[in-house]
């Protein structure tokens, strides 16, 4: 697009555009952050978990004891984050096409992830299993919703990177943000990976890592 | 280095109209000024609540302040003083001005998101202070907002204060993280040509490692402070247990407030260190400069810095002591408490071996400086009383705590801040402070702050509890007590006003103080070589300037100045000796 609207298109001039190198530094020490808070909500969650009143989510009368809708979402998930993968091997050999093939499976995969994640939601709220409910339900909103608003904010910089390559930016800027993309959705992929272990876990394993902790 | 290649090739256009230069700036430079001068603003509002506290306690019923009242003070007070002053007069404020021109960057690696950085703090702020005006008023938790208290009937500020309280504090932290990404990233990929890691000088260090704290306990509160939400606005029970309050059964079920201490104080000690850190290495820096001596064991004070932030990690149930925590808990913290003053003594030795038969100039940043060393030192010290569990116990909760946190991470940061302030003020303005209003506001603020909290360690060991609003009628509190109060209220006041001088000397020498030219100090760090005094958008010209030594030579025999430039190669000042690349 070449429609230069003034504003805009100045204020990047009054700095430097990061380098590669800056970008990829930056986008990890965002993860480390992340990655503490994730852990944290994590921890909280195992501690609050050794409480009388926790209810394993996957205990035989709830429902989610058969978590099949979860595994379809973690499917789409990893197939969003291996387009991504794609994209950015395809963009290293410098195969254009491909790499933005992959980009944008990646955002419908990540789009249907999400759907999936709010369709359990809205499936959960159905069965009157609410956020004030039971603790494992209270933490189950709560770490998916964390997740998936981090989802969201990854589908900002996907959709930066789909503009820009439609606004025809240069190839070389473009396979940077494929691969922050990229990166950043692994992550994202393996801490779900993690989440789902855990929230689907029966409390006993929470007790062997708290014991193991010294939380109990 | 790659970056410097890059920042010589681009070419940076200065903006031209007011707003984009001023206020939707994002040139680190400006964007320091705007976080120092909200963060100042705010510690001023903070400021004059502890004047009110100070009035209720040293003469009660003057001023008319209920309790509830004197709570939401205290709250505010320290909330604010903490976070929304320290935390980001040292983070937002010296670190956006100081990491660019120490390492030689041209601006921090991501500007957009640096501005962004400053408007998310400001909301934060506002936020904050639009809760003096909601029903109820702000929260009165107390600063560390434990719940059930926190959120629970009977606390002031439960119905808005609360609520507006745990959304600032979100903000704060996704500002916080925002410009943390942006001073480490700077550090690591946008050193100018020779700034090797080991030649940064100390105040990049601390800040740098307080700014990776920031960014690993931060979150921590984020957490308890989601859920904190969660408990009071949809009811959730993460933390708050079933409880009766005020003759009704509430709504909650089977939570841990003690989970919620344990987040609290992941964040609140490494807090400690976010705010010291940066301060260790400024001081580092003022004292060489002033003293004319390279800093003593430079590699050493780095790695103090670094293991003391790690260690930071691991010591924050010191704080828990009295929640019924098993006591092999107890022992291990304990030990880890006192693991940390091992290399914190050693900077504290490092430093007066720096002063140690130096040239001492008693300039004002120097004083400060030097006061810091001494305020660590005390505030430190009672600091091994706190640490131990035997002694913890009896002074849990009463002024000796509140003089020991308020020494040592109260006056001793703010020394600091003033110090340093002191020292770059030229470098920002191009003009020097008035010389004499400066020592006059030392040495009232300086004797006033040990006057004022000295006598609080006596009246904690008497077994004066902290956060009563009134002590009237209590028998075992002797009449000394009572005079000591007022004693300490008229110096707080005195203290607390003597700070005008400050703000007039700021605001005076803006336009009338003497000019400073480039390096009114003499220093050898690179913030002082730029081509510009204040620095232009960019900082450097066309060319990045290229390091060839660390920030700390001074008086090296034999040569005519009594310092070197970093910028400077051993020939161009006549050394004969090969003393590059020594970390010196």
């Amino acid at each position: 697009m070449t429609g230069k609207t003034d504003m805009a298109d100045n204020i990047w001039e009054y700095s430097m555009q990061p380098t590669a190198a800056q970008a990829k530094t930056g986008l990890r020490v965002l993860l480390l952050a992340l990655s503490s808070l994730f852990f944290l909500f994590i921890v909280a969650f195992m501690g609050r978990s050794q409480f009388p009143d926790y209810e394993s989510l996957t205990a035989a009368w709830q429902p989610l004891a058969k978590p099949w809708a979860l595994w379809v979402n973690t499917g789409l998930l990893a197939f969003a984050s291996a387009s991504l993968q794609w994209a950015r091997m395809a963009s290293r050999k410098n195969q254009r096409e491909q790499s933005t093939e992959g980009l944008i499976l990646a955002g419908i995969f990540t789009l249907a992830f999400l759907v999936g994640q709010v369709f359990i939601w809205l499936q959960l709220i159905s069965t009157g299993n609410l956020v004030s409910g039971n603790p494992a339900y209270g933490f189950f909103y709560l770490l998916t919703g964390l997740h998936g608003l981090h989802l969201v904010f990854g589908l900002v910089g996907w959709a930066i990177t789909s503009l820009g390559i439609w606004r025809g930016l240069s190839f070389e800027r473009t396979s940077v943000r494929i691969e922050l993309c990229a990166t950043y959705w692994h992550f994202l992929l393996a801490v779900w990976l993690i989440l789902f272990a855990l929230l689907t876990s029966p409390p006993e394993t929470f007790e062997a890592f708290a014991a193991l902790c010294g939380l109990r | 280095m790659a970056y410097a290649e890059d920042a010589e090739r681009q070419v940076l256009h200065e903006p031209k109209s007011y707003w984009t230069k001023y206020v939707w700036s994002q040139d680190h430079k400006v964007i320091a000024i705007q976080y120092s001068l909200t963060a100042i603003t705010v510690g001023l509002i903070a400021l004059v609540l502890s004047g009110l506290m100070r009035m209720q306690l040293g003469f009660p019923g003057v001023l008319d302040i209920n309790a509830s009242e004197y709570y939401q003070y205290m709250t505010m007070h320290g909330m604010i003083m903490v976070i929304y002053l320290l935390t980001a007069l040292f983070l937002g404020g010296f670190g956006n001005y100081l990491i660019p021109l120490m390492v030689g960057a041209r601006d921090m690696v991501f500007p957009y998101v640096n501005m962004l950085s400053y408007w998310v703090y400001l909301l934060s702020v506002l936020i904050l202070i639009s809760s003096f005006f909601v029903p109820g008023g702000p929260t009165g938790a107390g600063w560390t907002l434990y719940p059930p208290q926190a959120i629970s009937e009977g606390t002031p500020g439960t119905e808005w204060g609360i609520i507006l309280m745990l959304v600032s504090l979100i903000f704060f932290i996704v500002a916080a993280t925002m410009g943390g990404l942006n001073y480490v990233t700077t550090v690591l990929q946008a050193r100018t040509h020779g700034m090797t890691l080991m030649r940064m000088p100390l105040s990049v260090w601390g800040i740098f490692t307080a700014t990776i704290l920031a960014l690993l306990a931060f979150p921590a509160l984020f957490v308890s402070g989601v859920m904190m939400l969660l408990d009071k606005t949809i009811g959730t029970s993460f933390f708050m247990p079933e409880m009766m309050s005020l003759g009704t059964q509430m709504s909650h079920s089977g939570g841990s407030p003690v989970l919620f201490q344990h987040l609290f104080w992941f964040f609140g000690h490494p807090e400690v260190y976010i705010v010291a850190l940066p301060a260790f290495g400024i001081i580092s820096d003022i004292i060489s400069v002033h003293a004319r001596k390279i800093i003593f064991g430079y590699k050493m004070m780095v790695w103090a810095i670094v293991a003391i932030g790690g260690l930071s990690f691991i010591v924050w149930a010191h704080h828990m002591y009295v929640s019924g925590m098993n006591p092999y808990f107890g022992f291990f913290f304990a030990t880890t408490t006192l693991i940390i003053a091992v290399p914190t003594a050693l900077k504290v030795y490092n430093w007066i071996l720096t002063l140690w038969q130096g040239d001492i100039h008693f300039t004002v940043p120097m004083l400060f400086a030097l006061a810091f060393i001494l305020t660590f030192l005390v505030g430190g010290l009672t600091g091994l009383f706190l640490g131990n569990v035997v002694v913890d116990i009896p002074l849990s909760d009463t002024y000796f705590v509140v003089a020991h946190f308020h020494m040592v991470m109260g006056v001793a940061p703010i020394l600091v801040i003033f110090g340093a302030i002191y020292h770059w003020y030229p470098k920002i303005t191009g003009r020097m402070l008035n010389d004499t209003i400066g020592k006059l506001h030392f040495w009232i603020t300086f004797l006033g702050t040990y006057l004022i909290y000295f006598p609080m360690h006596y009246l904690g060991i008497q077994g004066m509890p902290r956060r009563y609003f009134s002590f009237e009628g209590l028998e075992f509190i002797s009449q000394s007590a009572y005079i000591l109060n007022q004693f300490i209220t008229v110096v707080a006041i005195i203290v607390g006003i003597s700070q005008v001088l400050f703000i007039y000397n700021l605001i005076h020498s803006f336009t009338k103080g003497k000019p400073s030219g480039n390096n009114p100090w003499k220093a050898a760090s690179l913030e002082w070589c730029t081509p510009d005094t204040p620095p232009h958008h960019g900082n450097w010209g066309p060319k990045l300037p290229v390091v060839y030594r660390g920030a700390y030579d001074y008086s090296i025999p034999g040569l005519t100045d009594d310092f070197v430039s970093q910028t400077s190669t051993n020939a161009s000042v006549g050394i004969v000796s090969d003393i590059e690349g020594e970390g010196s």
